[in-house]
C-alpha cells in the first residue's frame, strides 16, 4: 500500500449494523489487506441499530483510500462509508493523564492545564488526573509539557470526527433508510 | 404460505428444499446429528465423503459446473476446520457455496467443550460472510441470507455454524420465499452513460485492441456478449486460466491462455497492444508478471463486478463496474464496427512463431509426454468433456492443450492453487452434470492428497474417468528447482502406490499407459467402462511447462522451449 508522505492522513466515518462481531470483521479486513490504522473508535449513534466508527489512517494515496472504501463495502454489515479527509470537520479525541506532582509543582501544572483548556478531575496528595479533549496534536502537546513532572499513567481514546456542514444529512438519510 | 412448528433441523431442510438443493456433500458427527437425523424426510441426496475437505471441494465442483450454489455439511471442531481449504479455494475463485457446520450447544459455547472450535472466527477471512446461529428460529432466515449472499454479486462461500441445541429446539417456520433484507449489501453498481462513452472512445481510437476474458464472463453467462464485442471490434481475445471456455477455442479470434504459462503469442500481443479490455478478471500476478512493465503501451478498460478489484493491481483508464454481461449489453450497441487488418496480421505472425516451438511438434521417440496425453485426450473426447484439473504442471498443460468449446467445462483451482482439488471437485461436478463425460486430470502428487475419495466414487457408483499424469515428481516445484535452484531436487521426488491396484482395491477399474500408441485404446476402454476408471499415465519424469514467465519478470520475458528439442 502506498503511504508516501505527500499523501493526506485519512479520516473515515463508517456506519455499520450494531451486531455482534461486526467490529471484528472490520479489524480483520484491515489486518488481512495490510491497511494500517492509526486510531479507531466505535460506538452507538442516535439511530437504533446503527454503530458509527471513526477510523484514522496514516498518509494514504487517493487510489489506496478508494480501495479501502470499496473493501469496507464488501462487508455485508457496513451501511455507509464516508472519507471525510477533505471535508471541513471537527476531530476530537480524549485523554486522561495522571501526573505525579509535589505540592510546589501543583500550581504550575494547573496553569498548564488552563492554557490547554484541560480539566483536572482528581487531586490526590502526590498526583492529579487531567482530562483533555482535542485533536491529536493538542493532546500530544500537553503530554510533552507534563512529561517532565512524571506521567504515572495515560489513557487515550481514538478520535471522533464529524463534518461541519449540513452535507452529512444526505449520508445520514441514506443510513437511516437502510437501517429502517 | 403457511407457518409450521418444526425443529431447527427440519427448518434447515425446508430451506434447502426451498432453494432447490438436490444434493449435499458431508460427513456426520456429534454436533450435527440432529440435522442428519431429520434429513431422510426430505428429497435431498446426501453424498458421504471420506474427508470434509472433499465435501467442500465437491460443493465447489457442483457450483462451478452448474452455476448453482453447492452445499457442504460437517460437524463441529475438526469437521469444520477440515472445510477451511475448500472455503479458501472457493473464496479466491468466487464460487457460490454454502457450508453448514454443527456447533456445540449454546450453553457451552466458549468453554473449550469437546470438538469446539471458533468456526466463525477461523473462517472469517476465507468466507464472503458467515453466521453463528444459536436459536432455532434464526436458522431459516440466516440460511436464506446465506444462499442469497453466496450467489449474488461477486459470488463466494458462506458458512453457517449452527449450535446443536438450535437444531433440536422447536420454532415457528415461516414459509417466505422473499428476498432477504440486507441493508448494507450492494450486489451491483451499474456504470453511468459518461463512463460507457469514455470506454467507447478508447475502443474507437485503438489500433491494437485485445480482449482479456476472465472467470467473470463465465459467472455472468456473458459468452454471447463477448462474441458480440469481438464482432464489433475485430479484436482477438485471450483467456485467463479460469476464463477458459468463456470463448470457444475454435472461435477465429481466440488466442489461448495468457500469463505465466500462457502461449507466447498471447503474452507478446498483450505487451504490444494499445488497448486491453479486461472482462471479469482481476489482473492476478500470474497473469501480469512484473506490474511496472505490464502492457506498457496499452490503455486499459476494466469491466468488473467488484469495485475493490479496480486499480488494485493494475491502474486502469476506464473502469466499468458491473456484471460483465449487463455492461456489454449497454456498451456493444454504442460501438461502430472497425477492422484492424495490420494488428491481425501481426498476431498471426506471432502465432506462427510460437507454434514452431510447440510440444506437439516434439517427436515422441518412444517417450510419453504429458502434453501428448492431454492433446490426445482432447481429440478422443472431441473437446466436449467436462475436465477437472488439479494443480501443477498437468494443470498448465491441460490449459494449453485441452481446447474448451463452452463455459463450465474446465474446472480448476486457479486462485488458491489447491492440490487435491480435482477428484472431489469432479465428483461434485458429476452430480451437477449427469450427462457430461467427466475427466479428472491430476498429477501423482495432488491425486494422493484426496485419493481417499476414490471410495466415495465406489460407494456412489460415480461414472467418470481419471487420468493421472504420473511423473514421480512434484513436477511444478521440480521445474522451479531445475530453473531457479540449480536443479537441487529437494523433497520433490515422490513415490506412489500402484494406481492400477489402488483402483482395483476400491472396486474400480485401473489401466496403465506407458507409450503414446496405447493412449487411444485406454481412453476408449475408459469411455466404455461404467463406473470410475483410473488410468495411470507413466510420463516423462523431467518435462518442463513452456513458455514460462519467471515470477517477478515482465510478461514478455518468457523462457521458451529450446528449439533444439524440436527436431
Amino acid at each position: 500500500m502506498n503511504t508516501s508522505h505527500q499523501h493526506a492522513r485519512r479520516t473515515m466515518v463508517v456506519y455499520m449494523q450494531d451486531k455482534p462481531g461486526v467490529l471484528n470483521r472490520v479489524v480483520s479486513l484491515f489486518r488481512r489487506r495490510a491497511f494500517n490504522i492509526d486510531s479507531l473508535n466505535v460506538g452507538r449513534t442516535h439511530l437504533p441499530g446503527v454503530s458509527r466508527m471513526t477510523v484514522t489512517l496514516p498518509p494514504t494515496s487517493d487510489d489506496a483510500a478508494t480501495l479501502i472504501v470499496a473493501n469496507l463495502y464488501k462487508l455485508v454489515n457496513i451501511l455507509r462509508v464516508e472519507d471525510i479527509t477533505r471535508a471541513p470537520s471537527v476531530v476530537r479525541g480524549m485523554a486522561l493523564i495522571k501526573v505525579m506532582v509535589t505540592a510546589e509543582q501543583r500550581q504550575q501544572v494547573l496553569q498548564l492545564c488552563e492554557v490547554f483548556r484541560a480539566r483536572v478531575i482528581d487531586i490526590a496528595p502526590t498526583s492529579l488526573i487531567v482530562e483533555i479533549t482535542g485533536a491529536d496534536d493538542k493532546i500530544g502537546g500537553l503530554r510533552r509539557m507534563l512529561e517532565p513532572f512524571g506521567i504515572a499513567e495515560m489513557v487515550q481514546t481514538g478520535v471522533l470526527a464529524m463534518t461541519r456542514s449540513g452535507e452529512a444529512q444526505a449520508h445520514l438519510d441514506n443510513v437511516r433508510r437502510r437501517a429502517a | 404460505m403457511s407457518d409450521k412448528r418444526l425443529t431447527g433441523a427440519q427448518a434447515f431442510w425446508e430451506v434447502l428444499v426451498g432453494e432447490s438443493v438436490d444434493v449435499v456433500f458431508g460427513y456426520p458427527g456429534g454436533a450435527i446429528m440432529p440435522i442428519y437425523d431429520a434429513m431422510t424426510a426430505y428429497p435431498v441426496q446426501h453424498v458421504l465423503v471420506r474427508h470434509e475437505q472433499g465435501a467442500s471441494h465437491m460443493a465447489d465442483g457442483y457450483a462451478r459446473a452448474s452455476g448453482r450454489v453447492g452445499v457442504a455439511l460437517a460437524t463441529s471442531g475438526p469437521g469444520a476446520t477440515n472445510l477451511v481449504t475448500g472455503l479458501a479455494t472457493a473464496m479466491l475463485d468466487s464460487i457460490p457455496m454454502v457450508c453448514v457446520t454443527g456447533q456445540v450447544p449454546s450453553h457451552v459455547l466458549g468453554s473449550d467443550a469437546f470438538q469446539e472450535t471458533d468456526v466463525t472466527g477461523v473462517t472469517l477471512p476465507v468466507t464472503k460472510h458467515n453466521y453463528l446461529v444459536t436459536q432455532a428460529e434464526d436458522i431459516a432466515p440466516c440460511l436464506r441470507e446465506a444462499f442469497y449472499i453466496a450467489r449474488s454479486g461477486r459470488p463466494g462461500p458462506v458458512l453457517v455454524d449452527i449450535t446443536k441445541d438450535a437444531q433440536q429446539e422447536l420454532c415457528w417456520f415461516v414459509d417466505e420465499p422473499s428476498r432477504p433484507r440486507l441493508p448494507g449489501y450492494r450486489p451491483s453498481n451499474p456504470p453511468s452513460d459518461d463512463e460507457l462513452q469514455q470506454a467507447v472512445e478508447l475502443i474507437h481510437s485503438s489500433e491494437r485492441p485485445l480482449l482479456l476474458v476472465g472467470h467473470g464472463v463465465i459467472a455472468s453467462g456473458a459468452d454471447a456478449q463477448v462474441a458480440a464485442l469481438i464482432d464489433a471490434t475485430d479484436a482477438h481475445a485471450a483467456c485467463t486460466l479460469l476464463g477458459l471456455g468463456g470463448l470457444p477455442a475454435s472461435h477465429p479470434r481466440y488466442l489461448g491462455m495468457m500469463g505465466m504459462h500462457g502461449q507466447a503469442w498471447v503474452n507478446t500481443a498483450i505487451q504490444e497492444a494499445d488497448l486491453l479490455v479486461a472482462l471479469g478478471m482481476r489482473f492476478d500476478d500470474r497473469v501480469t508478471g512484473k506490474l511496472e512493465r505490464y502492457a506498457p503501451d496499452a490503455k486499459k478498460i476494466h469491466i468488473e463486478l467488484d469495485p475493490s478489484e479496480i486499480n488494485k493491481n493494475v491502474k486502469v483508464d476506464r473502469p466499468l463496474v458491473g456484471d460483465v454481461g449487463d455492461v456489454l449489453d449497454q456498451l456493444v450497441p454504442k460501438l461502430t464496427t472497425k477492422r484492424r487488418p495490420d494488428w491481425s496480421r501481426r498476431i498471426d505472425q506471432l502465432k506462427g512463431e510460437g507454434a514452431a516451438r510447440d510440444i506437439q511438434r516434439l517427436p515422441d521417440a518412444g517417450k510419453l509426454h504429458a502434453a501428448h496425453v492431454i492433446h490426445d485426450l482432447w481429440r478422443l473426447t472431441a473437446g466436449n468433456a467436462l475436465v477437472v484439473t488439479d494443480v501443477g504442471q498437468h494443470q498448465m498443460w491441460a490449459a494449453q492443450y485441452y481446447r474448451h468449446e463452452s463455459p463450465r467445462t474446465q474446472l480448476t483451482s486457479g486462485g488458491l492453487g489447491t492440490m487435491g482439488f480435482a477428484l472431489p471437485a469432479a465428483i461434485g461436478a458429476r452430480f451437477a452434470k449427469p450427462d457430461a463425460e467427466v475427466w479428472v486430470i491430476a498429477g501423482d502428487g495432488g491425486f494422493q492428497m484426496t485419493a481417499c475419495e476414490l471410495n466415495t466414487c465406489a460407494q456412489e457408483g460415480i461414472d467418470m474417468n481419471i487420468a493421472i499424469i504420473n511423473n514421480g515428481f512434484l513436477g511444478m516445484v521440480r521445474q522451479w528447482q531445475e530453473l531457479f535452484y540449480d536443479s537441487r531436487y529437494v523433497a520433490t521426488p515422490i513415490t506412489s502406490p500402484d494406481f492400477v491396484l489402488l483402483a482395483r482395491a476400491h472396486g474400480l477399474t485401473g489401466l496403465r499407459v506407458t507409450k503414446r500408441e496405447q493412449i487411444e485404446a485406454a481412453v476408449r476402454q475408459a469411455q466404455r467402462t461404467p463406473g470410475t476408471v483410473v488410468i495411470d499415465f507413466v510420463v516423462e519424469q523431467e518435462d518442463t511447462v513452456y513458455p514460462m514467465v519467471p515470477a517477478g519478470a515482465a510478461l514478455g520475458d518468457m523462457i521458451r522451449r529450446p528449439l533444439k528439442e524440436i527436431s
